[in-house]
């Protein structure tokens, strides 16, 4: 979880990404967020995350994305 | 023969006035009511003594902001399209070039455009569209209006800092739309569904064909070119065949395996631009859909659009790269070398443009519009300008133009074009930084920004985001001790691309 904070404080560190749970629906991040968010997460995690799960219920919260990040981790 | 953009409007209400001509997830609008709004907003305009004049038109992306185009160049005017999304530094920048006296605002806009100041009006676009229509008054200002008037002004990247605004006419956006709509082939059958954004040149493509050829156009919610899957959903719900979109927004949907998931059902012409689209996503794309009809288009903001196209009629390889191909027609590409004359065969020279779709240049600036726009070198008998673009191209053995790479430090960046000077300048305007140097990673398509300063990296991204757009935003900062500068003591690119190269091979 640390890590996924730091790659979003990277991104955005004017957010308190531990408690905002509208990432998306509020606009906070755009296309090119969530395209290097992507790319991080395959280069820190070593986890890809198919088109089906690049939805905004996944993104909305730091704690929604760990989660998919884990539940795609365990799949492998 | 046709004189004004509008009478492609006036052509289509009277064929498909119940049709829609723009519309969103939410709305949508006929062609009947754009040309009746339109009208209203012009004449708004017109009662307000404002003739010959940038309007800036301020608002959301929607199709309210097409009719509010339109309204303006009824009313005689020329649009200015902006963006709340624009950082207000750069809106201040553009205003002072302007000085507009109206800017068309929307309900959420018009609060933000209050706090800017600025020696003109804001107007309401819901009260301009309830005014009612002086057919006379338009009918004059229709008749001393001619061809070269200008339409819009778009601003783009200017390496001194501060963005040009290139105006265009009449003359070169009807040479444009009719070529265009000739070779993407579009008809009243066409739905479009518009990615690029309105301060854009990009977007004519859409706006203008839709009229023309009472097409519609779909404005896709920017948020949807996040996720894949919905994008898909939606070209699919809408019934979407046409689209012409930037290269990033095309390889988003390939690189992430969408189509294993979904395709778009309806899609048959697939027209992008503004980058050099990688073969392995292009392969992607023509597997999913091998019937349709892939186009690469190219030209620069300051030739109207797109100045040559090249419709995919082969196989590619990785390590190949599609051509830009040939001119639209009534348009003239001549390759000149540093000599202003045309290299030999093959060899590379900057790509220079001809013709009607030329721009009447850069709005208020004679001197930055007189660097680029140049004698034609080749013709010594009568004057003839002709657009440097800056980049450079070559012929391949089966004579298809290929762009090659800028002479210049202008990128193109997740679909924008880029300016690194641009954003040096903004950095070096930054409290306790000395020194600046962008270089872009071709690679990972990255910008990186080297500095030397008493200010810490955060802070430099901080103050940045409140100067530039988000594409123009560097990916990564990074502090040195000292800048490395050549024997002429300029800056040391060449070192400093070496050194994230290094890095690279580090990890």
């Amino acid at each position: 979880m640390e890590t996924l904070l730091q790659i979003l404080k990277d991104l955005h560190p004017d957010v308190d990404f531990e408690t905002c749970d509208t990432l998306v629906d509020s606009g906070i991040l755009d296309s090119f967020d969530i395209i290097t968010l992507i790319a991080e997460i395959s280069s820190e995690f070593d986890v890809n995350i198919p088109a089906e799960e690049i939805m905004p219920d996944n993104f909305n919260s730091a704690e929604a994305l760990y989660a998919l990040i884990k539940r795609l981790s365990d799949e492998d | 023969m046709q004189y004004n953009v509008l009478e492609y409007l006036e052509r289509t209400v009277k064929r498909f006035p119940e049709k829609t001509a723009y519309a969103n997830d939410r709305e949508s609008i006929t062609f009947r009511e754009v040309y009746q709004q339109a009208r209203a907003v012009g004449t708004f305009l017109s009662r307000k003594g404002i003739y010959k004049q940038p309007v800036v038109v301020f608002m959301d992306k929607h199709p309210r902001a097409v009719v509010a185009f339109f309204g303006v160049v009824y009313g005689g005017n020329y649009y200015v399209p902006m963006e709340e999304e624009m950082p207000r530094f750069r809106i201040e920048l553009i205003l002072k070039n302007l000085e507009p006296r109206a800017v068309i605002c929307d309900q959420v806009s018009k609060k933000v455009m209050d706090t800017f100041h600025f020696g003109g009006e804001g107007f309401l676009y819901d009260e301009m569209v309830r005014e009612s229509i002086d057919d006379e008054a338009l009918e004059n200002i229709r008749d001393t209006a001619i061809d070269t008037d200008p339409i819009y002004i778009i601003y783009t990247s200017g390496s001194t800092g501060v963005p040009k605004g290139v105006a265009a006419c009449h003359r070169s956006v009807i040479d444009y739309i009719e070529n265009l709509t000739d070779v993407l082939g579009v008809d009243e059958n066409t739905v479009f569904g518009n990615q690029t954004p309105f301060y854009f040149d990009a977007s004519l493509k859409e706006l203008y064909s839709t009229i023309k050829a009472g097409a519609t156009t779909y404005i896709i919610p920017k948020s949807l070119f996040m996720f894949p899957v919905k994008l898909v959903e939606f070209l699919n719900q809408y019934k979407i065949n046409t689209v012409c979109w930037v290269v990033p927004a095309l390889t988003m949907i390939s690189a992430f395996g969408t189509f294993d998931s979904i395709k778009p059902e309806y899609l048959h012409t697939i027209a992008f631009g503004s980058e050099v689209f990688p073969v392995k996503q292009f392969n992607i794309w023509r597997k999913a859909l091998p019937d349709a009809r892939f186009i690469n288009l190219y030209g620069p903001t300051e030739a109207t659009g797109m100045s040559c196209y090249y419709k995919v009629d082969r196989e590619f390889q990785e390590g190949e790269v599609l051509p830009i191909g040939r001119p639209f027609r009534n348009t003239d590409i001549i390759l000149l070398d540093q000599n202003g004359s045309i290299p030999p065969k093959g060899e590379l020279g900057e790509i220079c443009i001809r013709g009607t779709s030329l721009t009447l240049g850069y709005y208020k600036d004679f001197e930055r519009t007189a660097e680029v726009f140049v004698q034609n070198p080749l013709n010594k008998a009568y004057p003839e300008l002709i657009y440097r673009t800056g980049d450079l191209g070559r012929y391949n053995e089966r004579g298809e133009l290929v762009f090659v790479t800028r002479k210049d430090h202008q990128v193109k960046h997740m679909g924008h074009r880029v300016e690194l000077g641009e954003i040096e300048v903004n950095v070096n305007m930054i409290e306790g930084v000395k020194s600046a140097c962008c270089v872009y990673d071709e690679d990972t398509k990255k910008i990186v920004l080297f500095y030397v300063g008493d200010v810490s990296a955060r802070q430099v991204a901080d103050d940045l985001r409140k100067r530039l757009p988000r594409y123009m935003l560097p990916n990564s900062i990074e502090e040195l001790e000292t800048m490395p500068l050549t024997f002429n003591g300029k800056i040391n690119r060449k070192l400093l691309k070496e050194q994230i190269n290094a890095g690279k091979k580090e990890k």
